[in-house]
Order: C-alpha cells, then sequence, then structure tokens
C-alpha cells in the first residue's frame, strides 16, 4: 500500500462511494456489546445468506450506534440511500433468515423487528458521528467520510498558530473531568517551554469510571479520528510523539486501534513526512493495568513511564513538565474526537452549539434503571429531564425516579426535585455534581443512597493509590462510618462528622481522586438526608437493602403452610406444621432471602 | 511490610522462560519499558510470582523491590495463578445498581470459594472487576473473554454458565 497524499484522499472517497452507490448495505452493529449479545453468528448468516443467494450487497461490520438495550442491531440501507434505513433490534440467527428472506429478496420491511425509538430523535452526534456508519476497520471507509481532510487541511495552511486559535475559539472544553479549555491547554503546552526539544501527546483512553464507556465505543467504532486528532495536536504543539494510555480491560479496543495505527503507517498518514509537508508524528499504545488514580494526568504519566502510578503535586503542571520531563498535553478519546470536525466545519459552527460556557455535545452512558440503555450524544443545555425520560424512555416496571448520579465516584446525584437542570459544566456542579466523563446512572425507588454512597467509597478506598494521607485514611474512615450507619449502629453525630471528615478530606488531598472522593457521601447525604436519618434513628432502610436494617417475616393470613420455605431454609430458622401459619425466628435467620424466592405461589413472605 | 508471596510452588518450564526472555529483548530500549514486560510476563506465565519478577529484575537491571512495587500497585498484575477460566464480576456502577453483588455472591456460593480465590482443581476462579464497559448489557460478567450480560442472578443461570466451562475441558 503506497503513501497518500492530500488529493488522493478524494479519489479514495470517490472509489468508496462509487462502489456503494445504489448498493444495499448490511451494517451490523460489531463492538463489545454487540458481540456479548451475540452479533458474531448474526454477521455470518448474512454472510452465507448473501453467497447462497448470490445477492450482490454489502455486508460490514461496524461499531457501537448506542442504542444497548436493543443489541444485536442491524441496519440495512436500502440501494445505498440513507432515506431508506431501516434499524432490526433484538436480532438472532434465525431472525436474520426472515429479514434477509422479506427484506433483502423482495424489499418488504419486517415490521416486527423494527426498532421504533425516539433514540436518535434529540441526539446531536458529533464525537460518535461515524460510530455505526463505518467499517472501523477499514482506512477507506474513514478516509470516505472526509477522514484525514482536517490533518491534511492544517498541515498545509503551515500555521501552528491558527490551529490553537480554532480550537480556543471553538469553546471546546475537555470531556474527561475538569472541563479545561482545551485549546488553552495546547496553547500552553506550545508557548510555555519555547526551547523544549521534545514534546509529547498523550491521550487519557483509560476510562477507568465506573458506568461510563463513550471511549471503549469510539476506540472501537471509529480508532482513525483519534488518530487524525492527536497528529493534528501534535502539529500544533510542536510534538512529534504521542502515547495512547488505554485499558487493558478493553481488548477489542485495543485491537481495532492497532490495526488503525498499523493502516496509518503504512499509508503515511502518521510517521515521517506527512502529506510531504514535513512534519513527523508517530505513536504508540501503552496498556494500562488497572489503577483508577492513573485517569489522574501525572499518575498517567508516570505510569507511561513504567513506574508505579502515583500522582504528583502541581503545578509544574504537564503543559510545562509533563512525560519524561518534557512539555505534554494529555486529552481524553471523546475531546479528541471532536477535534477533526471543530478543524473542517470551524469554531463557529461548533460553538453555535451549547451554552454560554459549554459548547458543543457531550456523550453520555445511560445506564442503571432505565429503559434505554445506551450511548447518547447531546447538545450541552438539554435538561436532564429529556435525556431521561425522552430519549431515555423512562424508568422501566413503572417505578419511580430517584436520583441520577454523575461524575462517577468523582461526582454526586441529581435528584427529582433538579430533573429541569440544563446539563453543563457549570449548572453540574453547581448543584454538588459534576461532568465527569460522562456515566450518567439511574437510580430508581429501590436504591438505597446509604448504600450507594457506601458503593462509591468502596471503590475509592480500594483505588487510593495511598501516597497521601487524606485520601489513604480518610476514605477509609468514612467508609467505615457509612459501615455504622447501614448496619444500624449509627448515631446522629455520625451525620456531622462525615460532613466535617469530608471537608477535611476535600481541601487536604494530593490529586483530584482525594478531592473529590467525599463528594457522593455529601450529594447523597444533601439530598436524601431523611433516607440517613432512618437509618440512624428508625433504624430502617426505606429501600430495604441494608440487609442488617431488614426482617423477612411471614404474614400468617397468606400462608398456607406447604412447608417449602422451611425446607429450602438454609439455617433452619422457619418453624411451622403441615396447614399452619410458620413463623420465621429472627435470631437465627441470615436475610438470604431464599424464602422470598420460594414463595412466589402465595407471597406470604415480605422484606420489610 | 511482609513480602506478599504465593503458597504454590512455582513451576515454570524453560520454554516459558525463553518466551520472557523474548519479550524483554523486545521492549528493553523503549522509554517506560516496565509495564509491557510485565504485561508480557503475565501473559506467558499467567501470573507474576516472585521468580518471574527475579528474572526482569537481573535482565532490566533495576531493583527488585522497584518491581515488586509496581506489580502490586496495578490491580491486573496477579502474585497468584488464576484459575483456568477467570470469572471477572463487573462491579462497575451499573452492574451493582443492577444487582451485581448479588450475583458475584452467587458464583462464590456455587463454587465455594471467596472473591479473588481460585477453585482446588485450579479450574475456576472468582474476582469483583472494574467496569468492563458493557454497561448497556448490565448486569455484566467475563469468564476470560467472553461476555455474558443481561444476567438476571437465578442459580439455574449461574449453573447452565458454568456448565459450559465444565463440559469443554471434560
Amino acid at each position: 500500500m503506497n503513501r497518500i497524499n492530500k488529493a488522493e484522499l478524494n479519489t479514495i472517497k470517490e472509489k468508496v462511494e462509487a462502489q456503494l452507490n445504489g448498493k444495499t448495505r448490511v451494517l451490523v452493529g460489531y463492538a463489545t456489546c454487540g458481540i456479548a449479545a451475540g452479533a458474531k453468528p448474526i454477521l455470518e448468516a448474512f454472510k452465507k445468506y448473501a453467497e447462497t443467494n448470490n445477492l450482490d450487497i454489502s455486508i460490514e461490520q461496524t461499531g457501537c450506534v448506542g442504542l444497548c438495550q436493543y443489541e444485536p442491531l442491524v441496519e440495512i440501507v436500502t440501494d445505498g440511500d440513507c432515506k431508506k434505513s431501516v434499524l432490526y433490534g433484538n436480532m438472532d440467527a434465525e431472525k436474520v433468515l426472515e429479514v434477509a428472506e422479506s427484506h433483502l429478496k423482495n424489499g418488504t420491511v419486517v415490521e416486527k423487528y423494527v426498532v421504533k425509538t425516539i433514540f436518535f430523535d434529540k441526539q446531536e452526534r458529533i464525537a460518535l458521528r461515524n460510530c455505526g456508519g463505518i467499517d472501523p476497520e477499514k482506512i477507506d471507509d474513514y478516509i470516505a467520510v472526509d477522514g484525514y481532510q482536517a490533518l491534511a487541511k492544517v498541515l498545509s495552511s503551515g500555521n501552528p498558530d491558527e490551529v490553537i486559535q480554532t480550537v480556543m475559539d471553538s469553546g471546546l472544553r475537555g470531556r474527561g473531568g475538569g472541563g479545561f479549555s482545551t485549546g488553552m491547554k495546547w496553547k500552553l503546552a506550545r508557548t510555555i517551554v519555547p526551547d523544549a526539544d521534545q514534546k509529547y501527546v498523550c491521550c487519557n483512553a483509560d476510562e477507568g469510571d465506573p458506568g461510563a464507556f463513550m471511549d471503549r465505543s469510539i476506540l472501537e467504532g471509529d480508532p482513525h479520528a483519534l488518530i487524525e486528532a492527536m497528529a493534528i495536536a501534535g502539529y500544533a504543539i510542536g510534538a512529534t510523539q504521542g502515547y495512547i494510555y488505554l485499558r487493558a480491560e478493553y481488548p477489542l479496543a485495543v485491537k481495532r486501534l492497532e490495526i488503525a495505527i498499523g493502516q496509518a503507517k503504512e499509508r503515511g498518514l502518521l510517521g515521517k513526512n506527512i502529506f510531504d509537508s514535513g512534519f513527523d508524528f508517530d505513536l504508540e499504545i501503552r496498556l494500562g493495568a488497572g489503577a483508577f488514580v492513573c485517569g489522574e494526568e501525572t499518575a498517567l504519566m508516570v505510569s507511561i513511564e513504567g513506574n508505579r502510578g502515583e500522582p504528583n503535586p502541581r503545578p509544574p503542571f504537564p503543559a510545562e513538565k509533563g512525560l519524561f520531563g518534557k512539555p505534554t498535553i494529555l486529552n481524553n478519546v471523546e475531546t479528541y474526537a471532536n477535534i477533526p470536525r471543530i478543524i473542517l466545519k470551524g469554531s463557529d459552527w461548533f460553538s453555535s452549539l451549547g451554552t454560554e460556557k459549554s459548547k458543543g455535545t457531550k456523550v453520555f452512558a445511560l445506564g442503571g434503571k432505565i429503559n434505554n440503555t445506551g450511548l447518547v450524544e447531546i447538545p450541552m443545555g438539554m435538561t436532564l429531564r429529556e435525556v431521561i425520560y425522552d430519549i431515555g424512555g423512562g424508568i422501566p416496571n413503572g417505578k419511580k425516579f430517584k436520583a441520577a448520579q454523575t461524575g462517577g465516584p468523582s461526582g454526586g446525584c441529581i435528584a427529582d426535585d433538579n430533573i429541569d437542570i440544563q446539563i453543563d459544566y457549570d449548572n453540574l456542579i453547581s448543584i454538588g455534581s459534576m461532568m465527569g466523563s460522562g456515566g450518567l446512572i439511574v437510580m430508581d425507588e429501590d436504591n438505597c443512597m446509604v448504600d450507594m454512597a457506601k458503593f462509591f467509597l468502596e471503590f475509592t478506598v480500594e483505588e487510593s493509590c495511598g501516597k497521601c494521607t487524606p485520601c489513604r485514611i480518610g476514605t477509609k474512615r468514612l467508609l467505615e462510618m457509612l459501615e455504622k450507619i447501614t448496619s444500624g449502629n449509627g448515631t446522629m453525630e455520625d451525620l456531622n462528622e462525615i460532613e466535617e471528615l469530608s471537608e477535611y478530606i476535600k481541601n487536604n488531598s494530593l490529586c483530584g481522586l482525594g478531592q473529590t472522593a467525599p463528594n457522593p457521601v455529601l450529594s447523597m447525604m444533601s439530598n436524601f438526608r431523611d433516607e440517613y436519618i432512618s437509618h440512624v434513628r428508625d433504624k430502617k432502610c426505606p429501600s430495604k437493602v441494608c440487609t442488617d436494617l431488614v426482617q423477612y417475616k411471614i404474614i400468617a393470613e397468606k400462608c398456607v403452610g406447604c412447608t417449602i420455605c422451611k425446607r429450602i431454609c438454609p439455617v433452619d430458622a422457619i418453624s411451622g406444621e403441615v396447614k399452619t401459619p410458620h413463623v420465621i425466628d429472627q435470631d437465627k435467620c441470615v436475610k438470604c432471602g431464599v424464602c422470598v424466592d420460594s414463595c412466589k405461589k402465595f407471597k406470604a413472605i415480605i422484606k420489610e | 511490610m511482609a513480602m506478599k508471596t504465593c503458597a504454590i510452588p512455582f513451576e515454570g518450564t524453560a520454554e516459558q522462560k525463553e518466551s520472557l526472555l523474548k519479550v524483554i529483548d523486545k521492549y528493553r530500549e523503549i522509554p517506560g519499558a516496565l509495564m509491557p514486560i510485565l504485561q508480557g510476563a503475565q501473559e506467558v506465565y499467567g501470573y507474576l510470582p516472585i521468580e518471574v519478577q527475579s528474572i526482569i529484575a537481573e535482565e532490566m537491571k533495576v531493583p527488585l523491590e522497584k518491581l515488586y512495587g509496581i506489580v502490586t500497585f496495578y490491580s491486573q498484575f496477579s502474585l497468584t495463578p488464576k484459575g483456568k477460566y477467570k470469572i471477572s464480576i463487573c462491579l462497575g456502577t451499573a452492574c451493582y445498581v443492577k444487582g451485581a453483588g448479588e450475583i458475584s455472591k452467587k458464583f462464590q456460593q456455587k463454587l465455594g470459594i471467596e472473591s479473588g480465590g481460585v477453585t482446588p482443581d485450579g479450574k475456576f476462579s472468582v474476582e469483583d472487576c472494574r467496569c468492563i464497559g458493557a454497561c448497556g448489557l448490565a448486569p455484566v460478567i467475563m469468564i476470560n473473554d467472553d461476555v455474558y450480560g443481561r444476567l438476571e442472578g437465578t442459580d439455574k443461570e449461574v449453573e447452565d454458565i458454568l456448565a459450559k466451562y465444565q463440559e469443554v475441558s471434560e
């Protein structure tokens, strides 16, 4: 394969378009979640069908379109006309035969398998623009959707300052955590050490925030977008080497990115003298090894250097002294994914989307107790209500919305009274939460907010690197206080102490992990104080989650004395004669809940 | 602090050592070589006992205690062998909200081991893991590289999943 120049980008684009022109395309969602849901036999079944029936169609694997609830997903675009696109959900190999026979052969859509949803209607896809639309393992597919045009444009302009100005003017802020201006970050790295002999461009692809998976989706669905953006960043700040720090928990993302980097090198889009401009840029993947703290920028860099991933105090900031002691920029995958579009369509276009201080879009991973789980990209400023009820389709099983957690273990919860808040960086902070990397976990009335706070603290205790005392010991003490409360031994003073200690940890920890670790507890306590008080004062868990505070009881009127529960109880805590109501000995009961499941017929055993 | 070592005797083969030396040679010269070398070593041996760490320390001319510090820092590096089938229960937020904690307990009960343990025949190990990013299918578990999603956590479901791996090897 030969190196390509700028003009050839258009030739390749035309060639791919000509190949697909008028052709029916079958796009099978083939990211980790699609494969887990069974996409492999589906892809094979379509291929086999096309072969045996001699159909001249294009069957392609793509990344994830984001509607996880209906995986495995198949999109059929008839005659290459995107207006004639149909999305089939919950597919399996048998349904494939039916769809192929009816839709591909006779042109009749199989309505009963079509996903009808407004999930996509309110979305605005920039970072996810190609996820689900192209084959991530084919560089030509990316070039056909104007891939590498932005890189060609900046290299032929010959003006790195202009690139930085465009990114600054666009108003793009970091999509991974604090929301720092991306253009400002680049400008500092370009100017702060004028005579630096080497600089680095890094990508944080160590998506550690539990409940967020947009970066995985981009890596699996559109890896070339990241490569292109990092090369642009390299040109802008004056770096010739980039590193992508990628989670080892994402094997498919690693594989696709490796393939993409290989292709880019082959075509001369990475390496020496890119587009004959004299600009050199190379990329390397470094795998993480499962440490959440390595999402913190200084920790990430020392981990790439081959050390324990412990953070360092700032300043000096990485723009001055980063990886291997050289000026470095670090952005996450979603931030980079916006860059090529900003370069091609201009900063005005990007900044016309969003709110005053938060421009563009944000990807959220909708999860938890919500009907349409998946990845959604929305313009900044959309209300949480629209995200949950319009795009997300509301709460399953007729349950009541209780809270949404954003920002993962660093963020906070948004309760019912704030559901009409417009989502942007500053609004979320004003109500004690934060944007974070974009996990949005919905909780319903069955989730206990003391238990959830405990869950997040267990996470931070486990992931605290131990370097500084407030975080290492403080979070542990905080967790112990919460455990005291969920075991029914809490006092009202504990609540005050939790707040006091939280403030201390926030103010005195070395890095972002510790500084934000108490946020979930504080936010849940301020939004759901009553719930904490009932744990402490009434020794009750209103959501019936905290095992030590619930009891199992048999309702005598409903019990027919069938003895099933008595026989199934692992600790012989249930007694009673045949055909007479049974009772549970509370001293013996270990609260395993097996009896409740065994009494589905009569529903005589309750948890309270 | 006492050094964590593995009670199971080390049984590295000459072939494994040869593969390890190849890994070391591949990365020796790159900046920040230790992480990829340790990852490669764990792929060769399945875990990183002190014997393996010693070889790397000697080859790379770094103190063993530095290496040990790195190995014990990252959760993916293991000082003890894992089961032939490594069951990882995702305890990310989305999974937890949907009852992953209970599923973890079910697997531990069925296999008679605690989280982080290995069955006596070395076939299964169970561990709670960090979010694997398949939140849309929550709750999910991973057995080696296979992902199982939308679990309900019933006894039968857990038994059925385990049964698949019993048949493979027997």
